[in-house]
């Protein structure tokens, strides 16, 4: 299987997108799961720092200077793909933060404990929002504090949602 | 009769895109559509698109509609009708057009220039109880839930695993409905595969070489047996399961809306790369028709973004067929081919390219 197959990635195509060991070790840093050559380009055109470099061709593959990124997420909700996150593996002793787009209603409320997802969609853990960032364009951006283990497995989050029973 | 230099039948993005710019140009203009709303596809696209930042990649389609929508308002010289339809075009250069909800009052007007960007109509499948209530189109499924508010049932199968499947799915789930699986005949995913990750991340099953063989319901439909396929698209038996829906929406491909453009006589091509019969064109969007000018999905398949572009082609050089000059003439038509190139400049975009070479005259 592959992500074009069923649209999970496989470990060897994540592979190509992860940001380097070092890099993850000293900053947070965004990771890219763009593996299509598709005609577009917001995440290069958003980001205020050129970490995403400029395309020669629309249809190129996002590429990242880790360097210039500082991890401030705002390509996130620029990315019509939500194929965009950001890691920060020293939040603390032994959690990562990991911000991830959200459009789904309703919003998680900072806090609050909410089921964190594989890229298949299967609750591997409860998660703690630690922040919830609304934008202009209506993608919001979660915040969300995981055990570092699985800090390169979380990568969407479900919330129950008690009034309509979903 | 009301006399026009351009009339632009279709208030999508290649019309809304043909009318403004041929404003521009100083064009005394009149947009049909038949829909309550101008906009077209764009008004039931609440996801953002793609595309260059340029041409409102990142930007969600319904607001696309609202920029022009508010962008015409300014210009005087564009007339619009809304819930009209344009039903013949004819030898004396008349437009036929029913107007108002039930299509009650004919109107007769005469352009010297007719633009057609009327879109795509969606391709039905045949299988099993496909008359039942319950089986939709992508497209019907989208305006009822994204224009009218309208949940079109509670559990749904998606048949197609192109973007327009995978987006629908999406906004399905943003309903609160349940999709249960996204089928799809061919090997692999056809549309975006971002979009794909992004609805598996969301616990929804896509099986390719899958179909949909039966759907069983008395007066609605009640299930659904989807069945894997092999090479040659024969169901494998015993591999057969059924899914507890309500919902069948099918996203099986669309085909240009070029009824006008056979009626009127222009020369006309079957070409596979663009989904059906398209009008021959140069590379101005002129048909083989000298007052006859086509953009967006009646002339191929493709994206909103391209639809703009070939609008702003049609409705430049429709204006300057006039003699109506926009004063950067050269410029933009050089602007607007280089944007259409780049965005066909990719794997995807490949058999649009190679039908488009067919297509022209
Ligand atoms: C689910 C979905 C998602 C999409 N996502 C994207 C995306 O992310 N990016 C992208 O670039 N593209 C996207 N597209 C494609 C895009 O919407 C279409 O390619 C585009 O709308 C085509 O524009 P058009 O103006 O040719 O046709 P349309 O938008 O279909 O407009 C044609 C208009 O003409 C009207 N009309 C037809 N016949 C007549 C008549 N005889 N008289 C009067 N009016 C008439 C129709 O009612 C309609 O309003 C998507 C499409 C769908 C369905
Ligand atoms: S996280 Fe910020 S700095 Fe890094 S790529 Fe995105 S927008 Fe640029
Ligand atoms: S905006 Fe998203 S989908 Fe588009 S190229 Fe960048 S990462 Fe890929």
């Amino acid at each position: 299987m592959s992500v074009a197959l069923n649209g999970v990635p496989t470990k060897e195509e994540l592979k190509r997108v992860t940001p380097p060991e070092e890099v993850l070790a000293k900053k947070p840093v965004v990771m890219v799961e763009c593996f299509q050559n598709i005609p577009c380009d917001p995440c290069a055109a958003n980001c205020p720092f050129g970490a995403i470099l400029p395309f020669a061709d629309i249809n190129d593959l996002p590429l990242v200077d880790y360097e210039k990124c500082t991890g401030c997420g705002i390509c996130i909700a620029s990315c019509p793909g939500l194929a965009i996150f950001v890691l920060d593996m020293n939040y603390s002793a032994r959690e990562a933060l990991i911000k991830v787009p959200y459009e789904m209603m309703p919003l998680p409320k900072k806090g609050q404990m909410v089921s964190g997802l594989d890229r298949q969609g299967c609750k591997v853990a409860e998660v703690m929002v630690q922040k919830v960032t609304r934008t202009k364009n209506k993608t919001s951006i979660i915040s969300i504090v995981v055990p570092k283990e699985l800090a390169q497995i979380i990568r969407n989050i479900r919330v129950e949602d008690a009034v309509n029973g979903r | 009769m009301k006399e026009y230099d351009i009339i632009v039948v279709g208030g999508g993005p290649a019309g809304l895109a043909a009318a403004t710019t041929a404003a521009k140009c100083n064009a005394n203009i009149l947009l049909v559509d038949d829909g309550l709303q101008l906009g077209g596809q764009l008004i039931k696209q609440t996801h953002k698109f793609f595309g260059s930042t340029e041409q409102f990649a990142g930007i969600r389609g319904i607001d696309i509609a609202h920029n022009f929508i508010d962008e015409i308002s300014h210009l005087s010289n564009i007339e619009i009708l809304t819930q009209s339809t344009a039903t013949g075009f004819f030898e004396d250069g008349v437009l036929t057009i029913l107007e108002g909800y039930n299509g009650n009052r004919l109107s007769k007007v005469k352009p010297r220039r007719l633009i057609i960007a009327t879109g795509a109509s969606e391709n039905m499948l045949s299988f099993i109880n496909n008359d039942l209530p319950g089986v939709y189109g992508a497209g019907a499924v989208q305006t009822l839930m994204n224009v009218y508010g309208v949940i079109p049932g509670r559990a749904v199968l998606m048949v197609g695993a192109g973007n327009i499947g995978l987006i629908v799915s999406y906004q399905l789930l943003q309903a609160g409905i349940e999709v249960k699986a996204i089928v799809e005949a061919l090997p692999c995913i056809g549309g975006y595969w971002v979009h794909a990750s992004k609805i598996r991340r969301l616990g929804i099953p896509i099986y390719t070489r899958c179909t949909l063989k039966e759907v069983k319901g008395k007066e609605e439909v009640e299930s659904v047996t989807i069945c894997n396929i092999d090479d040659k698209f024969n169901f494998i038996p015993g591999s057969e399961r059924e899914l507890s829906v309500d919902t069948i929406c099918l996203a099986v491909g669309l085909s240009p809306l070029a009824e006008l453009l056979w009626q009127a006589g222009c020369e006309m091509a079957y070409i596979p790369e663009l989904c059906g019969y398209v009008a021959k064109r140069d590379e101005n969007m002129k048909t083989s028709l000298d007052h006859i000018y086509i953009a967006g999905d009646v002339a191929g398949i493709e994206e909103a973004s391209s639809a703009m572009v070939e609008g702003q082609i049609a409705g430049l050089n429709a204006a300057a067929s006039l003699g109506l000059y926009h004063e950067k003439y050269r410029e933009l038509n050089l602007a607007f081919h280089r944007q259409l190139l780049q965005l066909r400049h990719n794997e995807v975009s490949e058999s649009i390219t190679r039908g488009i070479k067919k297509a022209t005259l």
